[in-house]
């Protein structure tokens, strides 16, 4: 495409935070039209570069210039008013009130009131240049979260964005949200926005971009010109330095079951109820668990890891029927668990990591005895997994909040891994990992399976669970829509029974 | 019972529930746009108190009620500033200070009493506030007499309860106070300064608690004692989550607990004199936990009370 002056150019960008160059002399430039790529791995700099662009930290060298002027920008405010919109990973919602209300905001009212002719006409407007339509009197909390995604984008539309800054947009999305995202910014594109789009899924980067900027500890490691004829293992090496090879998953000789589900129910008290799931994992063997979500994986994982005890149904574990459902049991039967979300089930944030990393086993006689810990014991079990599992953090006594999610994540297998599972369940395992470190993770399940282990992945990336599973199983309204070996699935057929399309089977 | 359910549409009843109505409203207004932003005050008993001696001050030295209004209103302005430095500047625990500043208040309430006023065998008074029948409107049966014929500071509260809910959903800034309240980050990356926006609310509720407490002073009981206030503020708290944080709702709840207080002072009054009067005191209190217990369970506070915001954490 011909390259007109740049709609906003980041020029020699320098920000350090103590000792830490997050960012050094990055140069970065987006044309009016243009969609660009902004492509590197956890803590490469990406977030950081934004924040500077977006008013969040003042950079300690470099200027930006916005259509070859020179600005300052030091607040978000300053951002707005020079054209830049950002939609955050978090989304910035209040979601007890309405869309209009999130849409008006620190917009100045009309002879001291809040001017709602004005902001329905303008929504409209957006809605019609962009097909971004949007009810404007329901309340955020009744939008699903594309909804949410798209008010993000429309509220940034509304304060006259010339260059849109989406951070990881698709991690939240379905399969056929994302269609409908990317052609919004394609019609934005066309008409002239800048877009800028951070992700590390490379094909979808392929699929949009125009150009990409590769970014890596700090520094800009490579421009791609052509994205969409440019491989995937490319530009992988450029975001890690070195060549990144998937996983290979060889044939596995399948065992005897060691975890089965028979006609299991759950009330519908939160969420979706299963109903009358039945489901067998076989040792060496991973299961993966597919499904838009809200279908009923978390009561399921809820239920395997004896959270919530389901109102009909039969469950064993090793051979043994689970009798009361509580984590302590399914644990002493040979499960281990790594929830969905790291933060707020996974561990305590605000205690030092070691702690966490012995938290499901602190009554065993390992880690305390007499009623006593003993601190020892698990400060050295905490220093061999630390060393054995690359995490990356000053020690055992850190405070596991602090710990990048790739780190974390790696300390949750660790701490389940350590007490050889029979059956590991696993929710959303790499979500908001890089590679290098979704590698990682990839390779300690294979080898789980190659000693025996029954793993099940409860995901939404669809292009992990035929990487990585055996067979996959889709979960739909509650019910098991239906079971493929993933010699025989396809994005197509999975992407079918996720919308309930094919019969129950 | 019939001689009590007359009684119950008698005028002076109905004048007396707007009367017990009116100090608990303002102080519930001031509460709940100090938690719709976020802020929880529980300074609001000692900032009533403080605000009830120095408007009675006030006026008792220069004679003057309305300078005694404005006085007690800048007295509540400025404890709410103090709140809102150590817990939308300083980002402290909102519990600690506000216990903080109601025990400082009602200190300095007490003090500054005896040095102006020393000890003195009958409690010094003032001319309080007169009623002020409203031509006209005041002539309706029942309504007339009960609503039109009261103080100013009654008329300002009915006035101030649809402004409240004009202010808090209709102008900018009380989108911008409703947004700090709910996700201040997304105020603040919409350009809304949170830091200002929470100053602003809890400053304006401080002013609300201080005509609070200058109905108490110099309408209601036109002298300063030291239980004027006497666990008003903390029902005040109660009444906001029990009116779900809403201007209307908040106003109908003190209502509703100025309707509990008036029956048990006709109770007290009335034949039913073999039980003890301390057993209608607890009425409105009893009646206040089981309303609490209720509507609590359903009540959903504002997201972010309770949170300070600091911008760089994430």
């Amino acid at each position: 495409m011909p390259t007109p002056a740049p709609l906003i150019e980041m020029r020699g960008i320098t920000k350090s935070f103590g000792a830490v160059k997050a960012n050094e002399a990055v140069d970065l430039s987006v044309a009016p039209g243009e969609i660009l790529g902004l492509l590197g791995e956890n803590g490469a700099g990406k977030t950081t570069l934004m924040n500077v662009l977006f008013g969040a930290y003042a950079p300690d060298a470099g200027e930006i210039l916005i259509q070859g002027q020179p600005v300052r920008i030091t607040s978000s405010a300053d951002a707005l008013a020079a054209g830049i919109g950002m939609v955050h990973q978090h989304f910035h919602l209040a979601p007890r009130l309405t869309v209009l209300e999130n849409l008006l905001i620190g917009i100045p009212g009309k002879s001291g009131r809040i001017d709602r002719a004005g902001g329905l006409a303008r929504l409209a407007e957006i809605g019609r240049q962009h097909g971004l339509t949007l009810d404007p009197d329901l309340p955020v909390s009744t939008l699903s979260v594309g909804e949410q995604q798209r008010l993000e984008i429309v509220k940034a539309l509304f304060r006259g964005a010339k260059l849109l800054i989406l951070d990881e947009p698709t991690a939240v999305l379905a399969p056929s949200e994302v269609d409908g995202l990317f052609s919004a910014l394609r019609s934005m594109a066309a008409q002239g926005l800048g877009i800028i789009f951070i992700s590390h899924k490379l094909n979808e980067v392929r699929a949009l971009t125009h150009r990409c900027t590769v970014l890596r500890h700090g520094r800009v490691a490579g421009r791609v010109d052509d994205p969409a004829n440019t491989t995937s293992a490319a530009m992988a090496q450029l975001m890690c330095g070195h060549e990144i090879v998937p996983p290979a998953r060889g044939p596995s000789t399948p065992g005897e079951a060691v975890l089965t589900l028979d006609a299991i129910s759950t009330s519908t008290h939160s969420g979706t109820a299963l109903r009358d799931v039945s489901l067998a994992v076989r040792s060496g063997e991973i299961l993966g668990i597919a499904g838009v979500s809200g279908n009923g994986q978390r009561a399921l994982a809820e239920v395997i890891s004896g959270v919530r005890a389901p109102d009909a149904g039969r469950m064993t574990i090793a051979g043994q029927t689970v009798s009361r459902f509580s984590p302590r049991e399914v644990q002493a039967l040979g499960l281990g668990r790594i929830p969905e979300d790291r933060m707020t089930t996974g561990l305590v944030t605000n205690l030092p990591l070691a702690d966490s990393m012995v938290l499901p086993r602190i009554g065993t006689a390992a880690f305390s005895s007499k009623g006593l810990l003993k601190p020892d014991a698990i400060r050295t079990f905490a220093e061999e997994q630390i060393k054995a599992y690359d995490i990356r953090c000053p020690g055992p006594m850190t405070r596991a909040g602090a710990l990048s999610g790739g780190n974390l994540q790696k300390a949750l297998l660790a701490r389940e891994l350590a007490f050889d599972p029979k059956v590991l369940i696993v929710s959303q395992p790499t979500r908001g990992l890089d590679i290098g470190a979704a590698r990682f993770i990839h390779e300690k399940f294979l080898d789980m399976r190659a000693k025996g282990c029954g793993i099940i992945v409860i995901g939404e990336d669809l292009e992990e669970l035929l990487v990585l599973c055996d067979r996959i199983a889709v979960m739909y309204e509650g019910r098991i829509a239906g079971t493929l070996d993933s010699a025989d699935a396809t994005i197509a057929r999975l992407g079918l029974l996720m919308t309930g399309a094919e019969g129950h089977g | 019972m019939s001689a009590v359910l007359e009684q119950i549409f008698q005028v002076g009843f109905l004048a007396a529930i707007i009367r017990i109505a009116t100090p608990l409203a303002f102080a519930t207004l001031g509460e709940m746009f100090s938690e719709r932003a976020g802020v929880l005050n529980l300074g609001i008993e000692g900032i009533m108190l403080l605000c009830a001696m120095t408007g009675f001050t006030a006026t008792s030295l220069s004679g003057s009620l309305w300078l005694g209004v404005l006085v007690a209103v800048l007295t509540g302005m400025l404890m709410g500033a103090l709140h809102a430095l150590f817990t939308v500047a300083l980002g402290l625990s909102q519990h600690v200070c506000g216990i903080g500043v109601t025990l400082f208040s009602s200190g300095l309430a007490y003090f500054l009493y005896r040095l102006i006023f020393g000890q003195q065998s009958v409690p010094p008074a003032i001319k309080g506030f007169q009623t002020l029948p409203i031509p006209v409107l005041s002539d309706i049966p029942v309504l007339g007499p009960a609503v039109f014929n009261q103080f100013a500071l009654v008329y300002m509260v009915i006035i101030a309860i649809p402004l409240a809910a004009f202010v808090l959903y209709r102008t900018p800034w009380g989108l911008s106070v409703r947004m700090v309240g709910e996700n201040p980050r997304a105020a603040d990356s919409a350009g809304v300064s949170v830091i200002a926006t929470r100053f602003q609310a809890v400053i304006l509720g401080g002013a609300l608690m201080g005509l609070a407490g200058a109905f108490l002073s110099m309408a209601q009981f036109n002298a300063f004692t030291f239980g004027v206030v006497s666990g008003r503020g903390w029902v005040a708290i109660a009444l906001v989550v029990f009116g779900r944080w809403d201007p209307w709702r908040s106003a109908g709840a003190a209502l509703l607990f100025a309707f509990v207080d008036a029956l048990q002072l006709r109770m007290q009054a009335s034949g039913l004199g073999h039980i003890p009067y301390e057993a209608f005191l607890m009425l409105p209190f009893i009646f206040t936990i089981v309303a609490m217990a209720v509507m609590s369970r359903n009540a959903v506070a504002p997201s972010a009370l309770l949170k300070p915001f600091r911008r760089e954490e994430r």
